[in-house]
């Protein structure tokens, strides 16, 4: 039987002599510094989850009707009527939120530890554009049921675009394809959600990993592994605080892949909708034009960002300001590399004005979430009887837009202008024996 | 990192442990996505049995309905045709329908039938599926100068009797088949149930 396995591989090999070393080179010989710590499980969690929504993806598309009349009652016909079709659809809506769940974490991993620093900006980059095109995602999957937030929720995303002067009109209808979201929105949608944006994830999450391996992982010391000292058991060249991928890393994240299934299942089981944040209950009736749901918000992994954009006040006769708050947000989020001119990459060793911002950060996002989804406008009139709910709302989102920008304008002045205090830096990991 | 001594059969047993545990639950996952290819619950609805009123149907006269997206014929046989199906058995493949699958057993006798004048038969030609017509009259037609009444199928000259025996020499291996059904009342037909299902 080995000898089968054996001829075919020498076969293969004779035919493919590079299949081998490109295997050794990402797994068994990609050397990762070995300190890695819980926020490491998020990277290959999220390959997981994108596995997951592309398999049970293809599986939907087999019964889902792409058309305004038939698009609702197929979503409903998988959940009542397709043997299993109930799974397959709670794991693919469950495997979404838990997609940005993931992503959310793996990007603060990012910042926190310094991996968006010299020499892997490509590979900060190449992530958030996955991140956008997760959106982007996201948002057409989100339209496809024909609910009546699918509807609302795409007539409101799609009219941001009309914020866009002089073009703005015209080119929310050219989106449409229509005076309103309407079939052949749907139909362009479901077009772009199940092939285009695919691909195009999938070549940049190979982009992100090849990117990845030419400059190596970062590690929580944000120490240098690669200009430590060399030669570990494996290998006389390599680095001697690093470890081989496979088997030593991928038998890791199993233990996180075990414990991230043990938590998706206990949701997709006993809580699918998540209590109104994974499916929104509005989105049980079907779309119509002429009601628009009495509590419109979108998904939970966009309220800060749809935060932003209300929060931010129109001037000079156009709202096109909430608009560029909302995609600067991201996009100062891209360019952090630049607005971070830190030297030290770890928080473990970088100043207590760095570990604030980050905190202020966290926080201001956080906020942002539950002003987007709501939560302030229903706990203001709770816990302030009496109070005026626009004002404070207004003003406690506003002060939480300060907080997520303060945070890119602090941490540039911080380490231009030579601010930062920063702790010593070990020479090795600080783990090793 | 400290441990030289690597123990290799305690490594080699946990390898394979991780590996039949998470196949074992590989395998259970992919349960569902194949299952989710069988006919659905509305398809099944589609397949249920259909109760049809017979009482309009005229001696001689066919009309078909659908169960399970099929055609099924029922024929109201006259006297004179139920005489004609005697003396067909040297020209038929399986006169006394010895292949038990075409019918269920209350319908394995000379008629293919439960009461004689009524016949039930699934009209899918056993060649190739075609819907065969229904060519009641006793006389000569181009394909048979000795017709006796039955159905012929357009597609590749297959003909049967008014019993849907097939006849040798044709295409079509077998006679068309008799799908389970039991009579309601005088007027009702169920298809789909057996009688002894029907209680």
């Amino acid at each position: 039987m080995a000898n089968v396995f054996s001829r075919i591989g020498d076969w293969v090999n004779e035919r493919a002599p590079n299949l081998a070393p490109t295997y050794r080179k990402h797994m068994t010989e990609y050397f990762a510094p070995k300190n890695f710590n819980l926020w490491y499980y998020f990277g290959s969690l999220a390959l997981l989850v994108l596995v997951n929504q592309i398999v049970t993806g293809i599986f939907l598309t087999m019964n889902y009707k792409t058309s305004a009349l038939e698009a609702f009652n197929s979503v409903e016909y998988i959940m009542r009527d397709v043997e299993w079709g109930w799974l397959i659809r709670y794991m693919h809506s469950t495997g979404a939120s838990l997609f940005f769940v993931v992503v959310f974490l793996h990007m603060f991993r990012g910042i926190m530890y310094g991996s968006f620093k010299r020499p892997r900006e490509l590979v900060w980059i190449l992530g958030m554009l996955i991140f956008l095109v997760l959106m982007a995602e996201a948002f057409m999957g989100y339209v496809l049921p024909w609910g009546n937030m699918s509807f609302w929720g795409a007539k409101v995303i799609i009219s941001l675009f009309g914020t866009i002067p002089y073009i703005g009109g015209s080119l929310v209808e050219w989106i449409m394809g229509d005076f309103l979201p309407a079939d052949a929105t749907l139909n362009r949608f479901f077009a772009l959600h199940v092939i285009a944006l695919p691909l195009v994830l999938l070549l940049l999450v190979v982009l992100h990993l090849a990117a990845l391996h030419e400059v190596g992982s970062n590690n929580p010391d944000g120490v240098d592994v690669k200009h430590g000292p060399k030669g570990n058991k494996w290998n006389p060249e390599k680095p001697i605080d690093a470890i081989p991928f496979h088997p030593y890393y991928t038998v890791k994240d199993l233990v996180g892949v075990g414990f991230f299934l043990t938590i998706a299942a206990f949701i997709i089981f006993f809580a699918p909708t998540f209590g109104g944040w994974f499916l929104e209950h509005d989105n049980f009736t079907p779309a119509n034009n002429l009601v628009t749901p009495s509590h419109i918000k979108p998904s939970w992994y966009f309220t800060p960002f749809y935060a932003i954009l209300r929060m931010i006040p129109s001037f000079f006769g156009t709202a096109i300001w909430g608009v560029i708050g909302m995609f600067g947000a991201i996009l100062l989020l891209a360019l952090l590399p630049w607005i971070d001119k830190g030297e030290v990459r770890s928080v473990r060793y970088r100043g207590l004005g760095f570990r604030i911002a980050l905190g202020v950060l966290v926080f201001s996002f956080l906020a942002l979430g539950l002003v987007g989804a709501g939560v302030t406008a229903e706990v203001i009139p709770e816990w302030f009887p009496g109070a005026d709910v626009t004002t404070w709302e207004n003003a406690f989102g506003r002060l939480m837009v300060l907080g997520y920008f303060g945070f890119f304008v602090f941490v540039w002045v911080y380490t231009r202008f030579g601010f930062e205090k920063t702790k010593p830096v070990p020479e090795r990991v600080t783990m090793h024996d | 990192m400290a441990n030289e001594v690597v123990d290799h059969g305690r490594r080699r047993f946990l390898t394979v442990t991780t590996a039949v545990v998470g196949g074992a639950g590989v395998v259970a996952a992919v349960v569902p996505f194949i299952k989710s290819w069988e006919p659905s619950a509305r398809a099944k609805a589609a397949g249920a049995p259909v109760t049809v009123d017979i009482s309009a149907i005229e001696a001689g006269q066919k009309v078909t309905f659908a169960w399970r997206s099929l055609p099924v014929f029922v024929v109201n046989r006259t006297k004179d045709q139920l005489a004609q199906l005697k003396g067909l058995e040297p020209r038929l493949l399986d006169p006394m329908s010895a292949d038990s699958a075409q019918q269920p057993k209350y319908a394995t006798n000379e008629t293919r039938s439960i009461k004689p004048e009524w016949l039930v038969v699934i009209g899918l030609c056993t060649h190739l599926g075609c819907v065969p017509d229904f060519v009641p009259d006793i006389k000569p037609e181009p394909f048979d100068a000795n017709w006796k009444g039955g159905f012929y199928c357009p597609c590749h000259k297959s003909r049967y009797d008014l019993s849907g025996r097939v006849f040798s020499g044709v295409p079509a291996p077998k006679n068309l088949p008799v799908p389970p059904y039991h009579f309601i009342d005088d007027t009702h037909i169920q298809i789909g149930v057996d009688p002894k299902e029907a209680g």
